[in-house]
C-alpha cells in the first residue's frame, strides 16, 4: 500500500519527486557513516585545514578531521535526533489530542488551555536555562526527551480537530472514549483517518526539533562532542573558520542543512496535499 | 414571449488528477423555452445536474466545468444576449442588472465581516456610481421596507440576523436592480417551514409587481406546486418532463415525475410512501440510452440503447419517453 | 453573559495568567532538578581564578549567594519567596556583573530586542500576508508561483542558519552592512540623522534575516487560506454580482483570511521571539539574546534565570494584547 502511494506521488507530483531524491541522498549519506574509516569523536587524524580535493572530498577542518566523514555522522545523528523527538512527542500529542477530542466538555477545555499555554511559552530561553543547568549530563538522547516534552501541543490540536470532525460523522451521542468497545471503534474506524495527520505532523516536528538543536548547539548547549549539524557549526565558530578562510568547513553543514530542511518541508507539503480530502476524492473513482 | 432559450446544452466537468481522468456529464442535452412574466420551476433530486445548469445559465462557467455544445440565449426587450459568448466586462454588466441569482444557503452567502448596507453598497457600486450616499441609503431602505424588512437590518452584521431574515436580505439584494430574470437556487431549503412561506410569498409578490421571470430550482415539489406556473423535471442531466404545474400535478406522465409527486406528504393521506427502486445516477458513469431505465418499471429494449427525445404534445406538455403519450402506462 | 466581549476578555486574561503560571513554575523547577548547584559552581569558578579564600569567608559567601539566588528553605518556601520577589520586580543580582541587578541589565537590553522584534515581526506579518493574499488570488500568474517557490525555500530554514547565511553574504563577502553591534562606536542617543542612520544600518541585517524567514511562513499560510476562502459562498456570490476584483480581494477575501492569521501571530509569537534571540547572537546585536549568550559563557545563573522569566511574562502579555486586538478584526466576537 505504501509503495503504491509513493509510486503515485513520485510520478505525478514534481515537488515530491524533488523531496524524495534529496532526502534519499541525505539518508544514503547518513548510512555511509557506518563505513567511516575515522572515529567521529577523535580529532587530529588528518592534516589540518586542507581544502577539498580528491583525497578529502569536503576537505579537512581545524580539528584535523575529514569533513566528509564527519558530515555523515552529523547527518545521521541529526536525523536520529529529529526522528526520536518526533516519535516521543507523538505519544503525548496523540494522547492529548484523542482525549480532548473524544471526551470533550470540561476535560477538553482544560487540556486545550494547558496545550495553548505550552504553545505560547517561548522555548529557547527555557531550553537555554535547562541546558545550562544540566551541562554535564547533556547528551543527545536527553535533549531529545526534553524537546519532546515541549513539541506536542501544536500537533495535539490538529489531531483533536480531526477527531472532532470524525465524531460528528461516526459516533452517536452515547459513544464516549472509555471502555473497550469505544477503543475498538477508534482503532478500526478512526485510525485510518488520524494516522495520515500523525505522519504529516511527525515530519513537521522533525523540522522544528532539528532546527532547535542547531540553535542550541551553536550556543554551545548541546553535546558538543557528538557530531551533529548543529555542533559542526559550533566548532566552525569556535575556530573562527570564516576569518581564517576555511570556507569549505562552513559550506558543508550549511548546504547540507538547507537541502535537509527544504527537502523535508517539500515532503511535508506534498504529503499534506495528498491527504487533503478534496484531492483524495478526485483520486478515487478512476 | 420567450425570454430565455436553451438549445441542446451539454456541459461537463473534466478533471485530470494524479493521472486519473474523469468526466462528469452534469448537463447532457437540455433544451428549454422560458417566457417573460412567469415563474418557471426546475425540479429534481440532488446530483441531477440542476446546479450546473444554473451555473451555465448565469454564465459562471469556470474550469473544470466546460460547455461542450449548445446555446443559451436571452431575449430582452432591447437586446439579445448569448451569455456564453460574453466577455468578462459584458458579463458583469449583464449579471445583476438583467439576470440575477439567489444563491442556495442563506447561512454563508453574506460576508461575515461586513455590515449589510455595505454589502448592498458593494453590489450596487459594481454597476452604478453612488454619488450621493444619502439618496442611495434612502432607496435601499425603501426597497427593504417594500419587501417587509425592518431598516435596522442595514446596520447589522449577518450573524445578527436569523436564517429567514438573511434569506430575505439575499432576495432583496438580488432584486435591487429590478432584473428581467431571477434565478433562485433552493431558496427555501435552509429555512424552516414557517419562514419558507414568507420567502415564497415574497418571491410571488416580487414577480407580480415587477412582471419579470423567476427560474425556481428546487427538489421540493411542494414549492413548485405552490408558486410555479410551469415546471420542468430534470434527471441525470436531462429534462424528462415539462408542462404547466397544474397539468403535471394532476396527471404526471413520466414514472420519475410520478414518484416525486407521490413522495409528497398530504394531509389525510395515510398510504405508505414508496421508495424509488435503485440508486440515483452517477453522473460520471451514465448508462447508455435513457438515464432512467435502470429504475423504470416500464423500460423497453430501446430505452437501454437510445436516448429518448423530448417530444411536445398538443397541450404544450413535453415528455422524454419512447412511449410518448403512453408514458408511464 | 450579557456582553460577549466581556466574556472573551476575561477568558483571555485567565489564559494569560495560566501561561505565566505554568511557565514560571517550570522555570522554578528546572534549576532545582539539576545536578549542578549554582552556588557551588559560582564558588568553584571564583576559586579557579586562583584566589585563596578563608573557609569561613567561603561559608559566608555561600550563605549570601544562597539567599540571593533564593535557594534557602524548603521547596515550597522557596516557591513562595520566588513569586514574592517576582511581584516586586526583583530578579536577583547578576553574577558576572555583581552587584548589578539582573533587572537593570534586562532593562538595558530590552529596547533593542523589542525594537527588532516588533518592527521585523510586523513587517514580516504584513508583507507576508499581503503578498500571500495576492499570490493566492492570482494563483495562475507567474510571479505568484515564483514567490511561492521562494517562500517554500526560505520558510523551513531555521532562524539561525538564515542569520548565518546573511551574515556571510552581506557583511562578509560583500561588506555592505556592518558585521556586528547596534551603533557605531561612541554615538550617543539623539534624533539626528547620524544616529538614526547608524541605528538602521546595524539593525538592517538582523531584521532582514527575521523578515525573510517570517514573511515566507506568513506568505504560505495566507496563500492557503486565500485559496480556501475563494471557494466560500460569500465570495462566489459577490463575484456573481459583478463586484470588482480589487474589492473582492481586499474586503471579502483578505479581510476574512486575516482573522486566522491574527490568531496565528499570537500563537507563533514564542517561536518568533526565540528566533529574534538567536539572530541577535549572530549579529552581536545588544538585545536579550546577546545578553543570554554572554551569560552562558560567564556562567551567570542569575541573568539566565532572569531572562527566562522575563521572556515568559513578556511573550504572554504580548499574546494577551494581540488577543484583545482580535475583536477589532472579527465582529462576531465584538458586541451584541
Amino acid at each position: 500500500m505504501i509503495s503504491v502511494i509513493i509510486k503515485d506521488l513520485y510520478r505525478y507530483d514534481r515537488r515530491f519527486r524533488f523531496a524524495f531524491i534529496v532526502l534519499m541522498g541525505i539518508v544514503i549519506l547518513s548510512i555511509l557513516s557506518l563505513f567511516s574509516p575515522y572515529d567521529p569523536s577523535s580529532s587530529y587524524q588528518v592534516p589540518v585545514n586542507y581544502p577539498p580535493s580528491v583525497k578529502y572530498i569536503f576537505g579537512t577542518n581545524s580539528r584535523g578531521q575529514d569533513i566528509f566523514w564527519m558530515m555523515t555522522f552529523a547527518i545521521r545523528n541529526s536525523l536520529l535526533f529529529g526522528i526520536s523527538t518526533a516519535l516521543l512527542s507523538r505519544v503525548i500529542s496523540i494522547f492529548v489530542g484523542l482525549t480532548a477530542g473524544y471526551k470533550g466538555g470540561v476535560t477538553d477545555r482544560i487540556l486545550m488551555s494547558i496545550n495553548d499555554s505550552f504553545i505560547v511559552i517561548p522555548l529557547l530561553p527555557l531550553l537555554i536555562l535547562f541546558s545550562f543547568m544540566f551541562k554535564d549530563r547533556m547528551n543527545l538522547l536527553f535533549l531529545s526527551v526534553v524537546m519532546a516534552c515541549f513539541g506536542w501541543p501544536w500537533d495535539a490540536r490538529l489531531i483533536r480537530s480531526q477527531v472532532l470532525s470524525l465524531k460528528e460523522r461516526e459516533f452517536t451521542r452515547t459513544a464516549v472514549y472509555s471502555g473497550m468497545k469505544a477503543l475498538s471503534i477508534t482503532w478500526r474506524e478512526h485510525l485510518p483517518f488520524v494516522m495520515p495527520i500523525v505522519f504529516a505532523t511527525t515530519i513537521n516536528n522533525m523540522l522544528w526539533s532539528m532546527g532547535l538543536e542547531v540553535t542550541l548547539a551553536v550556543l554551545g548547549l548541546s553535546h558538543i562532542n557528538t557530531p551533529t549539524i548543529g555542533t559542526t557549526i559550533y566548532w566552525v565558530n569556535q575556530h573562527h573558520a570564516f576569518t581564517a578562510g576555511i570556507w569549505w568547513w562552513i559550506v558543508a553543514p550549511i548546504v547540507i542543512s538547507i537541502f535537509l530542511f527544504v527537502g523535508l518541508y517539500q515532503l511535508f507539503v506534498s504529503l499534506n496535499k495528498y491527504i487533503d480530502p478534496r484531492t483524495r476524492l478526485l483520486r478515487i473513482g478512476g | 414571449m420567450g425570454v430565455l432559450k436553451v438549445e441542446d446544452l451539454k456541459a461537463y466537468y473534466m478533471t485530470d488528477i494524479y493521472g486519473i481522468k474523469r468526466t462528469v456529464r452534469a448537463v447532457d442535452g437540455v433544451s428549454l423555452d422560458i417566457n417573460e412574466n412567469e415563474i418557471f420551476g426546475i425540479a429534481g433530486e440532488s446530483s441531477c445536474g440542476k446546479t450546473t445548469l444554473i451555473k451555465v445559465l448565469s454564465g459562471m462557467v469556470i474550469p473544470p466545468l466546460t460547455v461542450i455544445s449548445g446555446k443559451v440565449l436571452y431575449n430582452f426587450k432591447d437586446e439579445n444576449i448569448n451569455i456564453l459568448s460574453l466577455d468578462k466586462d459584458e458579463l458583469r454588466k449583464t449579471r445583476w442588472e438583467k439576470i440575477s441569482y439567489i444563491m442556495q444557503g442563506s447561512m454563508s452567502v453574506l460576508n461575515p465581516v461586513r455590515k449589510i448596507y455595505k454589502t448592498f453598497q458593494d453590489f450596487v457600486e459594481a454597476h452604478q456610481k453612488i454619488t450621493k450616499k444619502k439618496d442611495f441609503m434612502r432607496k435601499v431602505r425603501s426597497h427593504l421596507e417594500k419587501l417587509g424588512l425592518p431598516r435596522e437590518v442595514l446596520k447589522a452584521y449577518p450573524h445578527h440576523l436569523s436564517g429567514g431574515m438573511r434569506q430575505r436580505v439575499v432576495i432583496a439584494l438580488a432584486t435591487i436592480f429590478r432584473p428581467n430574470v431571477i434565478i433562485a437556487d433552493e431558496p427555501t431549503t435552509a429555512v424552516d417551514v414557517v419562514v419558507q412561506r414568507g420567502v415564497l410569498q415574497m418571491l410571488k409578490e416580487i414577480q407580480e409587481e415587477q412582471k419579470n421571470t423567476i427560474i425556481l430550482v428546487t427538489h421540493d415539489m411542494a414549492v413548485h406546486a405552490n408558486i410555479a406556473n410551469r415546471v420542468a423535471i430534470m434527471y441525470a442531466g436531462r429534462i424528462v418532463e415539462e408542462g404547466r404545474t397544474k397539468d403535471i400535478f394532476e396527471s404526471p406522465m413520466h414514472p420519475y415525475t410520478r414518484y416525486l409527486i407521490a413522495s409528497l406528504p398530504m394531509i389525510g393521506d395515510k398510504s405508505d410512501k414508496v421508495n424509488i427502486p435503485g440508486a440515483p445516477p452517477n453522473l460520471a458513469n451514465l448508462p447508455e440510452g435513457c438515464g432512467f431505465h435502470p429504475r423504470c418499471p416500464y423500460a423497453m429494449d430501446i430505452c437501454r440503447e437510445k436516448v429518448p427525445p423530448l417530444i411536445e404534445n398538443e397541450d404544450g406538455r413535453r415528455v422524454a419517453c419512447f412511449k410518448g403519450r403512453d408514458c408511464g402506462k | 453573559m450579557r456582553h460577549p466581549f466581556l466574556k472573551y476578555f476575561l477568558q483571555r486574561v485567565v489564559q494569560c495568567l495560566l501561561v505565566i503560571f505554568i511557565g514560571i513554575t517550570i522555570t522554578f523547577i528546572i534549576p532545582r532538578l539539576a545536578p549542578t548547584d549554582p552556588v557551588e559552581s559560582a564558588i568553584a569558578r571564583a576559586n579557579m581564578l586562583g584566589q585563596y579564600t578563608h573557609p569561613e569567608t567561603v561559608d559566608k559567601i555561600r550563605k549570601a549567594l544562597t539567599e540571593l539566588y533564593g535557594l534557602e528553605g524548603g521547596i515550597f518556601e522557596q516557591y513562595v519567596n520566588f513569586w514574592k520577589r517576582l511581584l516586586k520586580g526583583d530578579l536577583g543580582p547578576s553574577y558576572s556583573s555583581f552587584p548589578t541587578p539582573v533587572m537593570d541589565l534586562i532593562r538595558k537590553s530590552l529596547p533593542w530586542t523589542a525594537g527588532l522584534l516588533i518592527i521585523s515581526g510586523l513587517i514580516a506579518w504584513v508583507l507576508g500576508n499581503i503578498l500571500g493574499g495576492l499570490a493566492g488570488y492570482f494563483i495562475q500568474r507567474r510571479w505568484a508561483r515564483i514567490m511561492g517557490v521562494f517562500a517554500m525555500a526560505t520558510r523551513p530554514i531555521p532562524y539561525y542558519i538564515m542569520a548565518f547565511i546573511i551574515l556571510i553574504l552581506l557583511a562578509y563577502l560583500f561588506p555592505v552592512f556592518p558585521i556586528s553591534g547596534s551603533l557605531d562606536i561612541g554615538l550617543k542617543f539623539s534624533f539626528r540623522w547620524k544616529f538614526i542612520s547608524s541605528l538602521l544600518k546595524h539593525a538592517f541585517l538582523p531584521a532582514l534575516s527575521l523578515v525573510i524567514v517570517g514573511a515566507g511562513a506568513w506568505f504560505l499560510g495566507m496563500e492557503t487560506l486565500v485559496s480556501n476562502i475563494l471557494g466560500e459562498d460569500y465570495v462566489a456570490y459577490a463575484e456573481t454580482a459583478g463586484v470588482a476584483d480589487g474589492k473582492i480581494l481586499f474586503r471579502y477575501v483578505m479581510r476574512n483570511a486575516l482573522l486566522p492569521q491574527v490568531t496565528g501571530l499570537a500563537l507563533q509569537l514564542g517561536l518568533i521571539f526565540s528566533g529574534a534571540l538567536i539572530t541577535e547572537y549572530v549579529f552581536s546585536y545588544p538585545g536579550l539574546g546577546y545578553l543570554s549568550y554572554n551569560a552562558i559563557i560567564l556562567g551567570d545563573y542569575g541573568v539566565i534565570m532572569g531572562v527566562t522569566i522575563f521572556s515568559i511574562i513578556g511573550v504572554a502579555l504580548a499574546v494577551l494584547i494581540i488577543d484583545l486586538i482580535y475583536p477589532l478584526f472579527d465582529p462576531r466576537v465584538r458586541h451584541e
